[in-house]
């Protein structure tokens, strides 16, 4: 500092001055409000989650029966139209379509379907929130693929828990079909799948919601 | 009463930092951004409580939208140089006799969003440049059982990655038919393993409530 004072002293020109020289910085920040204002309106900030589902496996072969599965456990859920939610326990056999049981209604919320689910589900799910609680408060100390692990476990040998079959009316919508999935992985569920919905299922589901059959039974 | 005389003067406002403020914003909103990909159909996927967040490579994404057309989309694999999208395309060309220029094998490799041509509009949907023409093309993948196209591209795309899965990003308001349909097709080509994209909702039970 102090030889450039002497040098300007040196060749008698003017003294600079004292205050810093002032920059408009007004194109500056319109430029980056654009820019900011481009990166937020493009940027995905929540990156898209996944659901995992196993779909059954077509038998083909017609020789082959379809696995048996105890009717006592049984919770059929079939997604009707306008967002409705039919459930009937047990199974019906085509032969008895003209005493068919009827469908009982309930809906997505909280108070509908989940209490069902849970309700049936109580031993297990008790046991899954036991153990994710004992993880939480470090009464046991495991790591998180550990954890999804024993949950899987717990899932695999439970025993008493509903087996939940899912099947979609006609008129029912994607959202649907998801949001019942969602309902049996918050009730951890440990055995559900979804199947193909049988003609006298469909009839049943005309009969509750009250419209008029669009197609005709196949007659056996 | 002599006035109060006011400065003629702006007064001057320091902008330094406010120009910092927004440099730190910018940076970060540079260095996280991942740029959302136009889709050909709007889509508001459902929710759920699923925290698996979407795979990056090695995914085939089928889009449903509300007016129940199918649109694909695949990923050029984690490496770019393996360019899975050409040779996809280049498989369904000889499946229905189609010879892709390399031109159109480029364009089909970079191009950002999810394609919904019938195979026999693709060359057509390629080669023009005009989006509202394009969008004209987009008639969705027939699903038909006379035309089944949808299979093909499935086959297609396991034979060139067989390390493939398949994704499914529908519109909540889809209709059921639909999805039964894709997934009927999928699973006369052996798929049935699917990752539902849905976005994050927390969900709440209380256990002890319920138990009352």
């Amino acid at each position: 500092m102090a030889e450039i004072i002497q040098e300007e002293k040196a060749g008698g020109k003017k003294k600079a001055k004292k205050h810093a020289p002032h920059i408009d910085m007004t194109p500056m920040v319109d430029l980056m409000c654009l820019l900011i204002t481009f990166f937020m309106l493009t940027t995905a900030f929540s990156k898209a989650k996944i659901m995992e589902i196993n779909l059954p496996e077509k038998i083909k072969d017609q020789n082959v029966e379809p696995p048996k599965i105890s009717a006592s456990r049984t919770l059929n859920i079939v997604l009707g139209p306008n967002n409705k939610l039919y459930y009937y326990p047990g199974s019906v056999k085509p032969e008895d379509f003209n005493s068919l049981p009827p469908l009982q209604e309930t809906d997505y919320s909280a108070t509908g379907i989940r209490t069902l689910l849970l309700e049936r589900n109580r031993a297990l799910f008790k046991k899954i929130d036991d153990f994710k609680n004992q993880v939480v408060t470090g009464k046991i100390v495991m790591v998180q693929d550990s954890v999804q692990k024993s949950i899987s476990k717990l899932k695999t040998d439970d025993d008493t828990g509903p087996i939940v079959l899912i099947k979609a009316y006609k008129k029912a919508t994607y959202g649907n079909f998801v949001d019942i999935l969602d309902e049996m992985n918050i009730c951890g569920i440990a055995r559900y799948t979804f199947v193909d919905i049988a003609w006298y299922e469909e009839k049943m589901v005309e009969t509750a919601a009250g419209i008029a059959p669009t197609t005709t039974p196949a007659k056996k | 009463m002599p006035k109060i005389k006011l400065p003629t003067k702006s007064p001057h406002i320091d902008m330094t930092p406010m120009v910092d403020l927004f440099s730190v914003v910018l940076t970060f909103l540079m260095l996280t951004t991942t740029m959302r990909q136009p889709e050909p159909a709007p889509v508001d996927t459902p929710s759920s409580i699923s925290e698996k967040p979407t795979p990056d490579f090695n995914t085939m994404t089928l889009l449903l939208s509300k007016d129940n057309k199918v649109y694909l989309n695949f990923d050029n694999g984690p490496d770019t140089l393996l360019a899975f999208r050409p040779k996809i395309l280049a498989e369904m060309g000889k499946r229905y006799n189609i010879e892709f220029t390399e031109a159109e094998l480029t364009e089909f490799k970079k191009y950002p969003s999810s394609i919904g041509v019938p195979i026999l509009k693709m060359k057509e949907f390629l080669d023009t440049k005009d989006n509202k023409q394009r969008l004209a093309i987009e008639t969705g993948v027939p699903i038909d059982s006379t035309d089944n196209q949808l299979a093909d591209w499935i086959y297609c795309t396991r034979t060139v990655n067989p390390n493939i899965q398949a994704c499914i990003k529908g519109d909540a308001k889809t209709g059921f038919e639909v999805v039964k349909r894709v997934l009927d097709i999928m699973a006369d080509k052996n798929v049935f393993k699917f990752n539902l994209i849905t976005t994050l909702e927390a969900a709440k039970i209380n256990l002890a409530e319920i138990q009352k």
